[in-house]
């Protein structure tokens, strides 16, 4: 059977109260018809009832219960009584149900519109809240440190062991490839340049001290904060989301104790150990594309040792430790700091990363600045 | 004679080689409101999702209106789950979205509404639920009963005629829990659903379970099936009468 159109036509003959009749099929894939047009004509009565008449309805669903519900909502903004009459039953227990409760009146939206966010005084101070928390949050790891120097933290050691183990030997494929191919890039870049003055040898130096004093720590780092960094964040967060760090907090147990100190000592201890595997599989690396270019091993490594030197050496490995501090930090505060749903546990992932990242870069210009001041 | 809505049939369920409960055999009717129960770990939630076919069953067969579920095609499955609404134990809301999308959003997969008519229907849903107003709200922005009841919002989007629910009163305060029975009480009759619920609140079996199933345990299948008022009185089966009159059983170690 073809659904007849659903429609509705207000009476007004009685000046006490107007009749609503409602008519034909209201369901879903039917023609709705709008309330605003009935609400127009419900704005002009004057009488004090509204007999909403469902005699010439015919199947309906929750598209007439919207409707319904409106007109009601409608009628009691306006002071008109509302009333309903030839309905099945199920509807105006429906209607009951939906009515039994008022609408809530919502206070000021707790999400701040585009252009307040926008505002300069608005984003002042949202980086003088980030720059309090960041400071906060160093203070209260420096505090957990001196404690656990003096002995009376409550961190775990085999969580630190589990945290290394994580942090340092799972982490060996995915640093091998990035730094066989680092190497291998700086090779290729060198050698091209190098060849052109007869100077092909030199690529092993060119490898070296990249590898030494840049690329091993930075390259490490980026993959470490992609990967730990990364997943410090969602598994605070997704602590923070379980009322874990509650449970933690409410124990007695200090989290900065706890959860973040074991982390941070953990990428400290394992950055300059991954930084000097590194530095090996890029130099490996670059010997690769060395040999394709007419350099033998031995030559190669003759080269490329005379290039050692512990400053270089040193220079690398500082740099990986304040990038193993840099991530933790960056990572854990994200997490401890994440709200309570799955959409925050992603974001603090996220902003784990990107803070990193950015702090990595500022890092290592900062570094580099300072070691060429100081001629090492 | 009431109409079978669910026929479970034979059922057996297993994780790999680890049985859960064999054996199972009943007729949910058109209309009832429908209560799994037993003990901690006796596998009422592994039973619901068997029922949402989100978990395959090691021998025996669901059926809704007589229509095998696990044989039916992909295509025959979606459409039984689009006449299905179901709540978690945790609501189960997608938490980066308001209340207005998440109730929004299987009217916008599987229904052709415009924007404004989806607008109404999501205000009338919330207000069956006693949430209109709500609806720029976050999960996280509302309390554990108002999320309950917002995922009930959700669930019956669709006007479904299948409503599960998975422990619905876990959590809430016995105001709100009994709140949120009176209201499944009510869109079953004003809707004809059938409900199915697992739950082992007591104050909510009896105030509103038209029937039931206990799964057991120890012996690993049902053992009671009926109105639960008559179980706890009548059933021939000490422990069930022990659960439904929230007895301790004796020894306890027996029961664990």
């Amino acid at each position: 059977m073809t659904p007849q159109p659903p429609g509705f036509d207000l009476l007004t003959d009685d000046r006490d109260s107007a009749v609503l009749v409602i008519s034909g099929d209201w369901v879903q894939g039917n023609t709705h018809r709008d309330f605003q047009i009935l609400k127009e004509d419900l704005c002009c009565i004057t009488a004090k009832e509204l007999v909403v008449d469902g005699e010439s309805l015919g199947d309906w669903d929750s598209v007439l219960m919207a409707f319904l519900l409106q007109c009601y909502n409608q009628c009691r903004d306006d002071n008109i009584r509302f009333a309903t009459r030839n309905f099945p039953a199920s509807a105006k227990q429906l209607l009951d149900v939906a009515s039994a409760v008022p609408p809530h009146e919502p206070g000021a939206s707790p999400a701040l519109p585009w252009y307040q966010s926008m505002d300069p005084g608005h984003l002042l101070r949202e980086v003088r809240d980030a720059a309090v928390g960041s400071l906060d949050f160093l203070g209260e790891l420096g505090i957990a440190l001196a404690r656990l120097v003096t002995g009376k933290a409550t961190t775990r050691f085999s969580d630190f062991r589990n945290f290394c183990y994580q942090a340092g030997p799972d982490a060996f494929a995915i640093i091998s490839l990035t730094s066989i191919l680092v190497g291998m890039i700086l090779a290729y870049l060198g050698a091209v340049q190098l060849q052109q003055f007869g100077a092909g040898i030199y690529v092993a130096d060119l490898v070296v001290i990249g590898m030494l004093r840049e690329m091993g720590a930075l390259m490490t780092a980026v993959v470490m904060a992609g990967r730990t960094g990364a997943a410090y964040a969602a598994q605070l967060g997704t602590m923070q989301t379980n009322e874990e760090i509650d449970a933690i907090t409410t124990m007695g147990i200090s989290p900065m104790e706890f959860l973040v100190v074991p982390r941070i000592l953990a990428l400290l201890v394992m950055m300059p150990l991954l930084t000097l595997y590194a530095n090996l599989l890029g130099m490996v690396g670059g010997g690769i594309v060395a040999g394709g270019m007419g350099i033998t091993p031995l030559m190669y490594i003759a080269q490329g040792e005379s290039a050692i030197s512990m400053a270089h050496l040193s220079v690398g490995l500082v740099k990986s430790v304040i990038f193993g501090m840099l991530i933790a930090v960056a990572g854990c505060r994200s997490g401890i700091n994440s709200g309570r749903s799955s959409a925050a546990v992603g974001q603090a992932a996220t902003e784990a990363v990107v803070t990193a990242v950015v702090y990595l870069i500022v890092a290592d210009a900062a570094i580099n600045i300072i070691f060429q001041q100081l001629n090492i | 004679m009431s109409e079978a809505h669910i026929t479970v049939n034979n059922l057996t369920m297993a994780y790999g080689t680890r049985l859960i409960q064999k054996d199972l055999n009943f007729d949910i009717n058109r209309g009832d409101i429908f209560v799994i129960m037993g003990g901690s770990g006796c596998g009422k939630s592994t039973l619901l999702k068997h029922m949402l076919g989100l978990l395959s069953p090691a021998a025996g067969d669901i059926s809704y209106a007589g229509r095998s579920f696990f044989t039916a095609s992909d295509e025959e499955r979606e459409v039984m789950r689009r006449g299905w609404g179901i709540t978690y134990q945790s609501g189960g809301l997608f938490s980066a979205m308001t209340l207005a999308e998440n109730v929004e959003l299987p009217l916008q997969l599987y229904t052709r509404h415009s924007a404004a008519d989806r607008a109404d229907i999501i205000a009338y849903k919330l207000a069956l639920v006693g949430l209109d107003g709500y609806q720029n709200y976050y999960p996280s922005e509302i309390s554990g009963g108002m999320r309950k009841r917002a995922a009930l919002a959700r669930a019956i989007a669709l006007d479904p005629d299948i409503l599960f629910f998975d422990e619905p009163s876990a959590g809430l305060d016995p105001i709100s829990s009994s709140l949120l029975d009176q209201l499944i009480v009510q869109l079953q009759q004003s809707t004809g659903a059938t409900v199915v619920m697992v739950t082992h609140e007591l104050p909510s079996i009896f105030a509103i379970a038209t029937n039931s199933v206990y799964l057991d345990a120890v012996s690993k299948t049902m053992i009671a099936y009926g109105d639960p008022r008559t179980l706890r009185d009548h059933s021939d089966q000490p422990v069930v009468r022990q659960f439904l009159a929230r007895e301790a059983s004796a020894p306890i170690e027996e029961s664990l």
